[in-house]
């Protein structure tokens, strides 16, 4: 097992409230040592975090791996890396693959493809339903014996009330998180981008914000009466926001993640037919980014996760209409988070991190990764201030299905430690 | 000023300048259909290619004349015939096309945005001959063409476009065509299919069809497709017509020297009855014709070079 002294950095862990300039020695992938001025020893790889930060691994609570069935779109291999690349340590990887992850055979394929192939920690979400259908709960209990670290129909919403407010009761008593994708598919049936001014210059159906903000509303409702734990999947309207507060104010236990797409990018990215901001939910409006970053602000939105979704060259480009939804964030989202929120005055740069560690760690139910001596080493370093330019030529994701090409943003992950294993230094893989 | 642009998408982007030309390009056309000899040999050996992925009578044959008489070889593609029945893509299509010659690429598409797929995708000439509810962008033109042949301007006039606008690309072109150029546009049509929205780009949403058609000088009268009630968007095609479809009744509200005009093919009945599109205040058979002198224009504009603003007559 490699040793490893990380040199020079302000260490920061929201967790533990921990903040201030020391050495971090690990030793057979735990960290071993915190002290100013530590000395190398002999076989000990240094490495020089001056001007960055340290902190626990990043976490990735909304990411579509595509393996098995979409292997020409991401695999597991392909899209830990870009984790890696994006300074993440951990993803939470959605059910929505074919076949499903509904099954502890599926997911034990997964698992097995993580161990094989994957350079960061992979934690499969498994199906609400069986076959993502929305009628029959899958086998929650075996699920989650079989490593499943919450369960989500994501890409689609559970429709019938009361299956979620089953799978809300029955969740909660094996202990996992229900991560609902907000969608009522009737008002959004046929939209391709947010309802509004621009869909109707452009002539492309609109998605209403209703077909969000009302199931929201019904999730909320149920999560309250079953006390199951209910985390909200890319909130993108303000008034999903407001719902959220109002519930968090009366103790229904929810968390929930904005994107970094959603709280940069508003409907006008669509202008032109740009089928890379196509995504569901959709791009929405200026007073719906500023309520996210309210949200942001406040700690109603306590995770930022990617929703990562990778397609093929071809697959998206077709007619707007026709080209899939989804958009590649695992290796934009820590300089977006840094650049929008951080240098944008909304978070500090303790709580930017908090919304990538320990509050999606939390909302899995799931101990956060900690700076102390003895916790496993999985770290992350990223300087705040470096300049990067978003080139999806370099992106170790086979998606390129970016809205930021060219994007120059300031500040980006510098260092990925995995159990302990370096994977990642200064915006290259070392795997 | 010539024209600058590679393609045709749609009025939305074009200046007032920018269509003006094109109109003033089109006078110089406008009387082919009186000449005996209706060839002009500005395209020859250019070869044009119209790419109907909808079933389209006036479009395709409107293009088709103007291509034809500007000598350039036209060759028509319909879904149904072309590799698209074979799944292949419209980027991979329009690369083909390119690949074997084409100067330039008419297309009409359901989707909206399938042009600005193909103009990103090659680098010939892309027209807009219609893409899903987006645009329209050579009927808008030849709406403003023929409004100014009875009306001797555009600034000014106020203009009601009645119906289905939701789902209407001649509504949006016509739309900013005529407000560029000066004029005051009215909509109206049941709430579903003109929403508030229609506010932000420029135009006063009325509810009902009196008021909206009352003291103006043109009236656009869109069709009204069948699967709007299948949509839950109208009631019943019956209530349509007697709410909005122009009928005898209703052309009296309009002023006498109003101008009434229908992209077609109307389903008359609904949104006009056969007897209004035949009243003397009709302009349905000069937008057709007109739309040949129109897209003349265009071809001229855009694949023969543009060096000069108006061409030579043979």
């Amino acid at each position: 097992m490699s040793r490893l002294l990380l040199k020079g950095a302000r260490l920061l862990d929201p967790g533990l409230g921990l903040e201030a300039a020391l050495d971090l020695r690990v030793e057979d992938g735990r960290i071993a040592e915190l002290g100013k001025g530590l000395a190398g020893r002999p076989g000990e790889e240094v490495i020089s975090l001056e001007g960055a930060v340290l902190v626990p691994g990043l976490i990735d609570l909304h990411t579509h791996l595509r393996e098995p069935g979409y292997e020409y779109r991401e695999t597991v291999a392909s899209g830990t890396r870009a984790a890696a690349r994006g300074g993440f340590t951990a993803v939470a990887c959605m059910p929505n693959t074919r076949p499903p992850l509904d099954t502890p055979a599926a997911l034990g394929y997964v698992r097995r493809r993580a161990e094989e192939g994957g350079v960061v920690r992979v934690w499969p979400v498994c199906a609400i339903t069986r076959g993502l259908a929305g009628r029959e709960l899958a086998d929650l209990g075996l699920l989650r014996r079989a490593g499943a670290v919450a369960c989500s129909d994501d890409g689609r919403p559970v429709m019938n009330a009361h299956l979620m407010r089953r799978a809300l009761e029955y969740a909660a008593a094996l202990g996992l998180t229900v991560i609902s994708h907000c969608e009522d598919e009737d008002l959004a049936a046929g939209g391709a981008m947010n309802e509004g001014a621009v869909s109707l210059a452009l002539g492309l159906q609109g998605i209403p914000p209703e077909a969000e903000t009302i199931m929201v509303a019904r999730d909320l409702e149920l999560a309250a009466a079953t006390g199951g734990r209910l985390h909200v999947a890319h909130v993108s309207t303000a008034r999903s926001v407001e719902l959220i507060r109002q519930a968090r104010r009366r103790g229904v236990p929810v968390t929930a993640e904005a994107t970094p797409h959603h709280f940069t990018l508003t409907e006008e990215a669509v202008r032109g037919y740009n089928t890379s901001a196509k995504v569901n939910p959709p791009l929405r409006t200026q007073a719906d980014v500023n309520a996210i970053l309210e949200g942001l602000a406040d700690g109603t939105i306590d995770v930022i996760a990617t929703d990562h979704a990778p397609y093929s060259r071809e697959e998206k480009e077709q007619e707007f209409a026709a080209a899939p939804f989804g958009l590649v964030g695992l290796e934009t989202a820590v300089s977006l988070v840094l650049d929008r929120l951080v240098h944008g005055g909304v978070l500090t740069l303790a709580e930017a991190v908090a919304r990538l560690t320990v509050n999606p760690a939390r909302a899995l139910g799931l101990e956060p990764g900690r700076l102390e001596v003895g916790a496993p080493a999985h770290l992350t370093a990223v300087d705040p201030d470096r300049p990067v330019t978003v080139e999806a030529a370099r992106f170790a994701s086979k998606g390129r299905n970016t809205p930021f090409e060219g994007w120059k943003l300031r500040g980006m992950a510098v260092l990925t430690v995995v159990g302990g294993r370096v994977i990642m230094r200064d915006g290259e893989l070392v795997v | 000023m010539p024209w600058q642009r590679k393609d045709l998408l749609g009025l939305e982007e074009l200046t007032a300048e920018e269509i003006e030309l094109v109109l003033r390009t089109a006078e110089v056309f406008a009387d082919v259909f009186e000449r005996p000899l209706k060839k002009f040999p500005t395209l020859r050996g250019r070869t044009v290619v119209n790419l109907f992925y909808e079933p389209s009578t006036r479009t395709r044959t409107s293009f088709e004349l103007a291509g034809k008489w500007l000598s350039a070889d036209v060759i028509n593609i319909s879904s149904s015939s072309s590799s698209a029945a074979k799944g292949e893509s419209l980027a991979d299509t329009a690369r083909t096309l390119e690949a074997l010659g084409a100067d330039a690429v008419v297309i009409r598409h359901s989707a909206a945005g399938a042009p600005h797929l193909l103009a990103r995708t090659v680098k010939i000439p892309v027209l807009n001959a219609g893409d899903g509810a987006h645009e329209h962008p050579s009927q808008g033109l030849l709406d403003l063409f023929t409004i100014r042949q009875h009306k001797g301007k555009i600034a000014g006039l106020t203009v009601t476009i009645v119906g289905d606008l939701l789902h209407s690309r001649v509504a949006r072109s016509d739309i900013w065509g005529l407000t560029k150029l000066g004029a005051r546009v009215r909509v109206t049509g049941p709430a579903t299919l003109v929403p508030p929205t229609f506010a932000s780009l420029g135009v006063e949403v009325y509810r009902d069809l009196r008021p909206a058609v009352e003291g103006a000088d043109v009236v656009i009268v869109l069709r009204l497709q069948r699967e709007r009630q299948a949509g839950g968007l109208i009631p019943s095609l019956e209530e349509y017509a007697a709410l909005f479809g122009l009928d005898a009744e209703k052309m009296s509200w309009l002023k006498p020297d109003a101008l009434v005009m229908h992209p077609g093919p109307a389903n008359l009945g609904v949104e006009i009855t056969e007897e209004a599109a035949l009243d003397p205040r009709s302009a349905i058979r000069d937008q057709v014709r007109n739309g040949v002198a129109v897209r003349m224009a265009l071809l001229y504009l855009l694949v023969g070079g543009g060096e000069k603003d108006v061409p030579a007559v043979a």
